[in-house]
C-alpha cells in the first residue's frame, strides 16, 4: 500500500502568514506552485476532523456572504460548497443560472457585475466555457473559486482527489504524492477533472498514466508529463490508483466511440480488469458515475478499495479549507492583512 | 472638380523591383504621369517627402468591414470586401452598392458571394454580380464543405474569368475547434482540431482547380503542410495563389494563455513551426499576398469565453508596420513586401493600380519607414481596437496618402 518512495512529514515548510498562499482566486491547479497545493492540503485536515463531530459548526467566516454562481447544473458540487460555506458560519447564497444559448457572454459580464455589486465575500463560479470563471475574476473585486470552468479546470475536485489519496495511504500532513501509480482512464479529452487531476498529481510527483482512445485524447498531453495508454490492461498494470471519469455524452459533439457497450468492452471497470492493477490498487470516480460503462457496482462499492464516498467526504473539508484561506485577506488575519503593494 | 497635379519630390520611390530609387513622381487627372528623375510643372502643388518612402498605396485582399479611418492610417487605398456581410454579398444590387461605398477616397471591391446567403449549397448569381462590379468570388469565412458544389462553382468560374477567393478549412476534421490541437489548446482545455485541417482543404481546392482550370486564391494559407501542398502545385502550373494576415507570421498559438480572445483568430493560431514555415513561404514566393483581414470587433464580440468570442482582428493598422519587420528581419526586400501589399493583390483583381508606374492610378503612400510607434488598442483608429499586438512597439508609419491623386486629410 505504500509508494515505493516513503514520505516524511513537511510541515513547517511553508512560508509565512500570507505568503503561503498568495493568490485571491482559485482558478485553477495550474497557477499554484507545489508548496501550496500541499498548504491547501494541511489546512483541509482540520475541517476533516472537524466533519466528523456532532457539532459540525464553526464561526470563522460569520458576517460572510459566499454566492454560489452555477451557470452549469450540478448537484454534488454545489451540495459540497453549499455545506462548506455553511459550515464556516457564512451566509451561503446560490445562483442557479443554467445557460443554453451561444451568446450568452455578456450577460455573463453584467451577472459578474452585479454579484460584485451586492458585496459578495467569495464568489464560487460553474460555468460551461473554459476560461469563463478567470474572465468574471478580472471584473469582480472578491477572491473567485473555480468549480469547473468548461474541459478547463475543476482545483477543488483534484484537491479533494489528493487528500482522499493521502487520507487511504495514512500519509500524514506535508505528505506529497511521490512514487504513487496513478492511472486516469476515460474520456481525457472532456474532462476538467484530468487536467485539474493531472497538474495536482504530477505537480505532488506521482507518475500519471492517462488512457483513452484516441479520439477522446487531447493532442500532445505528453507536454503534460503523462504516459499515454490506449489499452486499458496495459494501463492498469502496476497502477496504485485508478482514477475512472465519466463518460460524458452531453460533452461530445460528434461520435467519439461506437457505443457505450462498446466502450465498456474497452474500458469499462470490471472486477476482472481490477484485478489487473496492484492487489491492493484503490478506485476513484468524481461522479456522478454510470454503472455498468466506465466502472461496474461491484468495484464502485468494493468495501475496502473503493474510495468514492471518501471522495465526497474530503470535498467538503477541501472546500472549507478554501474559502477560509481566500477569505483570509479580507478578514484580516494577522499575517494575511492586506500589504501596501496589494500584492495577491 | 479637377484636382491640380502634384508632384511628390524629395522621397525614394519603391518600385517593382530593386532598391528604392531616389526621385519625384507627377499625378495628374488620378494617374501617375511621370516618375523618376523629373521636375515639377509650373502650377503644380509640391509635396516634399523629404527622403521617406513613396510607395504604391495598399491593396487590401479580404476585409470584413469597410473601415476608413482605420484603412487611410493604414495607408489602404482599395480594399477587398469579404462577402460576409449583413445581408450577405450574394445578390448583384448589394454588390453595386457596396462598390460605391468607399468612393471617393477610398475603393472597395466587393467580393461576390460564392452561395447564395454563404450557405455552400446553391451557387449565388456570379455573371450579373460581375456585371455590378464584383472582381471576384468568395466562399466566405467558411469552406465550401460539398465537393459537387465547388466542382460546378469552379468549373463556372473559370468560364467567366472570376477568381475564387476560399477559405481552407475542413469543416468535418474542424467541428466545434476554436484552436489548433497541441499542447496549449490541451492545457488550456479549448475545442481543438489538428492543423492538417487546412492541408485537407488544399488538397482538394488543388485538385478541384487542376480539374477546372478555375484561379483559386487561399485567402489564408498557415501551415507548413498546406504551403507544401500550394508551392507544389504552383510547380505543376495549377493557378493557385495564396495569401496570409501578419498574425500568422508574427504570432503562435503561445498567445492564447489566458484565454485572450484578441488571440481568437480564424483560422486559428498555429504552433511556433507553422508560423516559421509561413515566414519562409513568404520569402520563397509561395505566398502571394499579405493583407489584413481586417475584422474589427466591440466588447459585445470579444468581452467573452474564448469559446463564445467572435474571431478575427482589426489588422488594417498594424498590416504594413508588421510587413515590414520581415524586410528589417533580411526575409524580402521593400520591393517584394510592396509587391506582397499591393502589386499582387491589384494584379489578382485585375485593377490597374498597386504599383508605381506610368498610367497606372494615382494611389500613393508616404511612408517613414522607420519611424517608431506603439500599438494600442485603446487609440486605434478603426472601430474596434481588437488587436492582439495592443502595446507593441512596431516601426512603419503613414505620412501622407493620395487615391486617384487627390491627398487624404
Amino acid at each position: 500500500m505504500q509508494p515505493s518512495n516513503p514520505n516524511t512529514p513537511r510541515t513547517g515548510a511553508y512560508p509565512e502568514g500570507g505568503l503561503a498562499f498568495p493568490h485571491r482566486d482559485l482558478t485553477g491547479i495550474g497557477r499554484l506552485e507545489r508548496h501550496e497545493i500541499l498548504y491547501l492540503l494541511d489546512e483541509a485536515e482540520q475541517w476533516v476532523e472537524l466533519n466528523r463531530q456532532p457539532q459540525k459548526r464553526a464561526g470563522l467566516l460569520s458576517g460572510l456572504t459566499i454566492i454560489n454562481a452555477f451557470f452549469e447544473n450540478s448537484t454534488r458540487t454545489l451540495l459540497s460548497f453549499e455545506i462548506a460555506g455553511k459550515r464556516l458560519g457564512a451566509d451561503v447564497v446560490n445562483m442557479h443560472a443554467a445557460t443554453s444559448s451561444v451568446k450568452k457572454g455578456e450577460t455573463l459580464i453584467d451577472t459578474a457585475i452585479t454579484l460584485n455589486a451586492m458585496r459578495a465575500d467569495a464568489i464560487v463560479i460553474r460555468h460551461a466555457s473554459s476560461g469563463a470563471v478567470r474572465l468574471i475574476a478580472g471584473k469582480v473585486d472578491c477572491p473567485v473559486l473555480n468549480a469547473g470552468d468548461g474541459q478547463h479546470e475543476h482545483p477543488t475536485q483534484a484537491l479533494l482527489d489528493a487528500l482522499t489519496i493521502r487520507h487511504a495511504l495514512h500519509l500524514p500532513r506535508g505528505s506529497d504524492l511521490c512514487g504513487l501509480k496513478v492511472t486516469i482512464c476515460g474520456d481525457i479529452l472532456h474532462s476538467r477533472v484530468a487536467r485539474s487531476n493531472i497538474l495536482s498529481l504530477t505537480a505532488l510527483g506521482a507518475d500519471v498514466r492517462v488512457c483513452a482512445p484516441p479520439a477522446l485524447l487531447p493532442a500532445e498531453i505528453e507536454a503534460m508529463g503523462v504516459t499515454v495508454f490506449h489499452d486499458f490492461d496495459a494501463a492498469l498494470k502496476g497502477a496504485n490508483i485508478i482514477m475512472m471519469l465519466r463518460l460524458q455524452q452531453e460533452r461530445m459533439q460528434g461520435q467519439f466511440i461506437p457505443s457505450p457497450r462498446e466502450y465498456r468492452h474497452l474500458y469499462g471497470l470490471t472486477l476482472d480488469r481490477f484485478a489487473r492493477a496492484e492487489p491492493d490498487a484503490l478506485v476513484m470516480h468524481p461522479g456522478p458515475m454510470n454503472r455498468g460503462i466506465e466502472i461496474d457496482s461491484q468495484v464502485a462499492d468494493h468495501p475496502t478499495r473503493s474510495l468514492i464516498t471518501s471522495q465526497v467526504e474530503s470535498g467538503v473539508a477541501i472546500r472549507m479549507a478554501c474559502l477560509d484561506v481566500l477569505t483570509r485577506r479580507a478578514r484580516g488575519v494577522p499575517g494575511w492583512a492586506r500589504t501596501a503593494g496589494g500584492a495577491a | 472638380m479637377i484636382p491640380r497635379p502634384i508632384t511628390i519630390i524629395g522621397g525614394r520611390l519603391v518600385l517593382a523591383e530593386g532598391e528604392p530609387r531616389p526621385g519625384a513622381i507627377r499625378l495628374v487627372d488620378g494617374h501617375i504621369v511621370a516618375l523618376g528623375d523629373i521636375a515639377p510643372e509650373p502650377d503644380d502643388a509640391i509635396i516634399d517627402a523629404a527622403g521617406k518612402l513613396v510607395t504604391p498605396g495598399l491593396v487590401d485582399l479580404g476585409v470584413f468591414a469597410v473601415d476608413k479611418p482605420a484603412f487611410h492610417f493604414g495607408g489602404i487605398t482599395r480594399a477587398a470586401l469579404m462577402p460576409d456581410q449583413a445581408p450577405p454579398l450574394d445578390h448583384p444590387a448589394r454588390i453595386r452598392f457596396a462598390a460605391q461605398s468607399g468612393k471617393p477616397d477610398m475603393w472597395v471591391h466587393p467580393l461576390a458571394a460564392a452561395t447564395r446567403g454563404l450557405e455552400g449549397r446553391e451557387m449565388a448569381e456570379l455573371a450579373l454580380m460581375r456585371e455590378a462590379g464584383a472582381l471576384a468570388v468568395a466562399t466566405g469565412r467558411h469552406w465550401i464543405g460539398d465537393s459537387g458544389v465547388m466542382l460546378r462553382l469552379l468549373s463556372y468560374c473559370a468560364m467567366l474569368g472570376l477568381m475564387v477567393v476560399t477559405h481552407a478549412e475542413d469543416e468535418g476534421v474542424i467541428g466545434p475547434a476554436v484552436a489548433t490541437a497541441g499542447e496549449m489548446a490541451t492545457r488550456l482545455g479549448l475545442p481543438s482540431a489538428p492543423a492538417e485541417a487546412e492541408a485537407l482543404a488544399v488538397a482538394r481546392d488543388i485538385a478541384l482547380a487542376e480539374l477546372t482550370g478555375a484561379h483559386v486564391h487561399f485567402r489564408q494559407v498557415t501551415t507548413a503542410r498546406a504551403l507544401d501542398l500550394v508551392r507544389a502545385a504552383k510547380v505543376r502550373g495549377i493557378r493557385v495563389t495564396a495569401g496570409v494576415t501578419p498574425a500568422h507570421f508574427m504570432l503562435s498559438d503561445l498567445e492564447l494563455a489566458d484565454f485572450r480572445t484578441f488571440s481568437r483568430m480564424s483560422p486559428p493560431l498555429r504552433q511556433d513551426a507553422d508560423r516559421l514555415a509561413v515566414v519562409d513561404a513568404i520569402a520563397d514566393g509561395t505566398i502571394d499576398v499579405i493583407a489584413s483581414g481586417h475584422d474589427p470587433r466591440g466588447p459585445e464580440d470579444k468581452r467573452l469565453p474564448f469559446v463564445d468570442a467572435e474571431p478575427g482582428m482589426a489588422g488594417a493598422e498594424t498590416l504594413l508596420p508588421l510587413t515590414l519587420t520581415l524586410v528589417r528581419d533580411g526575409r524580402i526586400d521593400l520591393a517584394r513586401a510592396f509587391d506582397l501589399l499591393a502589386g499582387a493583390p491589384a494584379r489578382l483583381l485585375g485593377v490597374d493600380a498597386g504599383v508605381l508606374r506610368v498610367g497606372a492610378e494615382a494611389d500613393i503612400a508616404i511612408v517613414d519607414a522607420e519611424r517608431p510607434w506603439v500599438v494600442s488598442s485603446e487609440k486605434m483608429a478603426a472601430s474596434a481596437g481588437n488587436t492582439p499586438f495592443d502595446r507593441r512597439p512596431v516601426q512603419g508609419r503613414v505620412t501622407a496618402l493620395f487615391k486617384g491623386g487627390t491627398r487624404i486629410d
